[in-house]
């Protein structure tokens, strides 16, 4: 990397100013307002058992959509990397929709689908199982726009799955369900850990898709994001902030997590 | 081309070992195959069929004078504004994080880069907030702003920071890789030939990333178009005003209005739909951009020169072969 | 033009790249820097050429005796040969060879008639006119090399710097392309310096070699001087294979396994430990004593399959050994693995050193 090439400093001078404009400066400001509320109010906030039950589905929630988008993402992976059907390219092409899809968008056709009219509820509701408007709806909001990071993720390493693994656990005498229990699967526990992480910090913090489906009942089915708008509507922005901030810091923590995880990731493709 | 065709055989290679000699027998591999099929019919088409069905239930007349309503066209007009703004901004500031971040290397440089993805990872909601704290009533800018007359939360202005937030990373994630992995090479060589900055910038850099830039433009694009969390917060939902597509969507649905928040949602989800096919090309070209940047990049390219004894002539074999 | 630096230094971070490098090229010459990596060459190239900025303290960048030091990159005129040649790849070949000229401000750019001239008379020279709208990798990397040249030359440098210009082609390849690159040189006369790690390709085509080691230079000197005068033990083990003893120099003479060697070029030095060099050639072979003095040594593989027959040996100490003997030699001699044959040197190289170190 040579300082030959002109421009670094004007490029890095500007992109340090936007950045700071754009994205450091709201961050610094939302960082600066809740280590200005008092500490009580802080504890009587996170403390309120609505905020506690918001807070607990968002990350129980993200934690269980996540779960299973790694679960059905590497089937799904699979059975794209590994086997040849028709429409498999347009499959593929398909599973970034959620991400495609805006996030508005998203929340009304699943909150249409699983509603107790839908093509899908009214399958549902006589068998007493209600979808919209309750957690199974906001789980499954969240793994609908969880499902593209596991998948895209899991792809590129099983593509990268070195053949020469599993002939030789063939040729040591594993039988196929041996090799893959213990040769594939640890060899992809840590894109599966990637993705996990990349699908948990994209559903905590998700708003759009869940509001529609949820019917954002206090107590029972109201996410965080949501109750940082109705506090933000009700001018509570000190109450905001704290939720805001927790946000903020698992958000950060996940960064954190992934960035370690890429790191051993690549070294262990290296 | 070595490069390209000696990959593409090898993954023939790979392949035929894979799907050959080492599967599983049939009936799990159908049942496999059907799972996937299945699961995805349900979980992504069926969501998107739904979005059209639901638009068109009244019919085609009912869907077009729903979209002809002066509220929804405004949010038409609002988003293709606010995307025609931020678009190119993102995609400028994104070249220039590029360049200093892909090209250079400096104190700083890896925590810059840990950073860039904190405005997809923090919740859109809390995106918003931070600007309510920056620009509204009683944030830190928000009252010298109202005194000079300049209103920028719940108004549009507000709508153009947040969108600019969230698309922030897009283009510059994209680039930064492959800007690294192509070196500088090239870039030095343009400098020794007499190029200005500009005309290695122009003729030589943009050209070799141009697919990858396209992507990050079409990512960001969506992102732009289709921002709500972030958006809602800072818009204040004035009709006819503030509102973008997606919460021209979400009052329409919440007033039950179905067919009209439908119709406007088919329009996003065909802005989608475009976004897919577009990015399935996009991806298969700056993938292939990258493939040539690792085979001729600075990386690769230290094998040949790692051999050095003076007894060790040149061996044909030894020697990687570099496209 | 003439090339000259003085005094340059160089420093990445901790690590010394060149240390008060000075070095002249007179105009005309095509010079090699020789030596392994790490020893500073390359960067020495990229110095001259304003790729790189030496460190502060360091004396001028001398162009025909005017300081270029503080000319940007592209004003100093120089052709640069790139070792991975960096073809813009989304240019064809005439792009490519007319980039140079493309870019230059519009006063001083000839007519598109004029550009496409210059590149069609560039692209006979390196006998690839047929190629000119193919793209780099649609080429061989011998065509890519010759491309790279040719673009060097669009903009009319006045040095050519070559930065392992063979380096990455297979040995055949190579070994045509060198003879071309020293005739083309023979033609055009431009005062040129490559980069090599390769001393047979840098004795076969330099004027003159500078051997470099650890941001030094060990050595300038014509092929011959480098190869038969080495000046430093750097030299004379870099320069291909041989045979080193420990010895001991005392006057005059140098003491070494059994042997002792007349030394008068070391009449006046003190008493001290010196390193004795010989090369497997200057080793002579004979399978039975004949009553001179000799080393005696177990011959321990025989490799017969080339010009010379190449021996490996183990003295009665256990020290390796490698000696070489004509394939005549061999087919008279009754040579077999383990045999043993008794060495006689013909011509050694002594180095003494201060016995404080080895």
């Amino acid at each position: 990397m040579q300082r030959v090439l002109p421009g670094f400093g004007l490029t890095l001078g500007l992109t340090l100013l936007y950045w700071s404009l754009i994205v450091f400066l709201p961050v610094a400001a939302l960082v600066v307002r809740a280590a200005g509320i008092p500490w009580e109010q802080i504890v009587r906030t996170m403390t309120d058992p609505r905020v506690l039950a918001a807070l607990g589905l968002s990350f129980g929630g993200a934690a269980l959509a996540a779960g299973l988008d790694t679960m059905f993402g590497l089937l799904v992976a699979w059975a794209l990397v590994r086997y040849r059907f028709p429409g498999r390219r347009l499959l593929d092409a398909m599973i970034d929709l959620p991400f495609a899809l805006p996030t508005a968008v998203s929340g009304i056709a699943l909150t249409s689908l699983y509603g107790p009219n839908g093509w899908i509820g009214r399958w549902l509701e006589p068998l007493g199982i209600h979808v919209a408007y309750s957690r199974l709806g906001v789980v499954i909001a969240l793994m609908f726009i969880g499902l593209p990071f596991v998948v895209r993720t899991l792809q590129p390493a099983l593509e990268d799955l070195d053949p020469e693994l599993e002939e030789a656990a063939a040729s040591l005498g594993a039988g196929r369900w041996a090799t893959w229990q213990r040769v594939i699967l640890p060899t992809l526990r840590p894109a599966l850990l990637t993705g996990f992480t990349l699908a948990f910090a994209r559903a905590v913090g998700e708003y759009g898709t869940i509001v529609f489906i949820s019917g954002n009942l206090p107590m029972k089915t109201e996410i965080a994001p949501f109750l940082i708008v109705v506090k933000l509507e009700q001018y509570d922005y000190a109450g905001a902030a704290a939720i805001a901030v927790v946000m903020l810091a698992v958000a950060l923590l996940v960064l954190t997590a992934i960035h370690r995880l890429q790191t051993s990731y690549s070294f262990l493709r290296g | 081309m070595a490069a390209a065709v000696v990959s593409k055989s090898h993954t023939d290679f790979r392949g035929r070992t894979s799907a050959r000699c080492l599967t599983e027998p049939w009936p799990i591999r159908l049942t496999l195959i059907l799972g996937t099929v299945l699961f995805l019919g349900l979980f992504l088409v069926l969501p998107l069929a739904a979005v059209f069905g639901q638009a068109l239930a009244k019919g085609w007349g009912a869907y077009w004078s729903a979209l002809r309503e002066p509220d929804t066209l405004s949010s038409i007009w609002l988003t293709l504004l606010t995307t025609a703004i931020c678009v190119p901004i993102g995609t400028v500031f994104g070249l220039t994080a590029a360049w200093c971040l892909g090209k250079f290397d400096f104190r700083g440089r890896k925590l810059f880069l840990a950073m860039l993805d904190l405005p997809l990872s923090v919740s859109p909601v809390v995106a918003g907030l931070m600007f309510i704290l920056v620009f509204g009533q009683h944030g830190w800018l928000g009252g010298w702003l109202e005194a000079h007359g300049v209103r920028i939360i719940f108004g549009v202005p507000g709508v153009v920071l947040v969108t600019l937030f969230v698309t922030a990373p897009y283009v510059a994630r994209e680039l930064i890789p492959l800007m690294h992995a192509q070196g500088t090479e090239a870039e030095e060589a343009a400098q020794v030939l007499g190029a200005s900055g500009w005309q290695t910038f122009w003729r030589v850099t943009l050209p070799q990333v141009k697919w990858g830039l396209l992507y990050g433009i079409i990512l960001c694009n969506a992102r732009a178009m289709g921002e709500f969390g972030a958006v809602s917060v800072v818009s204040g939902h004035i009709r006819g005003k503030t509102n973008t597509m997606p919460l021209q969507v979400e009052i329409l649905y919440n007033e039950y209005d179905f067919v009209g928040a439908f119709a406007t949602a088919s329009v996003l989800a065909g802005l989608a739909l475009v976004t897919l096919v577009l990015k399935t090309i996009l991806e298969h070209k700056a993938a292939h951009e990258m493939a040539l940047a690792q085979a001729s990049g600075p990386e690769t390219a230290e094998i040949g020169t790692s051999e050095q004894t003076s007894a060790v002539y040149g061996d044909p074999a030894s020697r990687p072969m570099r496209g | 033009m003439s090339i000259e630096v003085r005094h340059m230094s160089k420093t990445f971070g901790r690590f010394r790249v060149l240390r008060d490098v000075s070095l002249r090229v007179e105009t005309g010459e095509l010079v090699a820097l020789l030596g392994p990596s790490g020893s500073g060459k390359t960067t020495l190239l990229r110095i001259i050429a304003g790729l790189e900025q030496p460190d502060a303290g360091s004396g001028p960048i001398l162009f025909h005796d005017e300081d270029v030091a503080d000319q940007r990159v592209g004003d100093r005129r120089v052709g640069f040969v790139f070792q991975h040649y960096a073809l813009f790849r989304h240019m064809t070949v005439f792009e490519n060879v007319a980039f140079g000229l493309r870019v230059r401000p519009r006063r001083l750019r000839p007519s598109p008639r004029q550009i496409r001239e210059k590149v069609e008379q560039l692209l006979h020279l390196v006998q690839l006119d047929f190629l000119a709208d193919r793209y780099p990798h649609q080429l061989s990397g011998g065509q890519r090399q010759r491309v790279a040249l040719a673009r060097a030359l669009a903009m009319e440098p006045k040095v050519l710097l070559l930065d392992e210009p063979f380096g990455s082609l297979d040995a055949k390849v190579r070994q045509e392309l060198r003879g071309w690159l020293r005739r083309l040189h023979d033609e055009i006369r431009l005062t040129s310096v490559f980069v090599t790690h390769d001393q047979e390709e840098a004795l076969e085509l330099a004027d003159r070699v500078v051997v470099m080691n650890e941001g030094r230079i060990e050595q300038i000197g014509s092929p011959d001087e480098v190869f038969h005068q080495p000046k430093t033990e750097f030299v004379i083990s870099f320069l291909g294979q041989v045979n080193r003893f420990h010895g001991r120099l005392e006057r005059g003479k140098v003491h070494f396994a059994s042997l002792q060697w007349e030394t008068p070029e070391w009449e006046q030095a003190e008493a001290c430990p010196a390193h004795v060099f010989i090369r497997p050639h200057d080793l002579q072979v004979a399978a039975s004593s004949n009553g001179q003095p000799a080393l005696s040594a177990c011959v321990q593989h025989i490799h017969s399959a080339g010009p010379k027959v190449r021996l490996e040996l183990a003295t009665d100490g256990g020290q390796k050994l490698l000696a070489e003997i004509t394939q005549e030699q061999y087919r008279t001699e009754p040579l077999t693995v383990g045999s043993r044959v008794f060495l006689t040197p013909q011509n050694i190289k002594v180095f003494p050193y201060p016995s404080d170190s080895t």
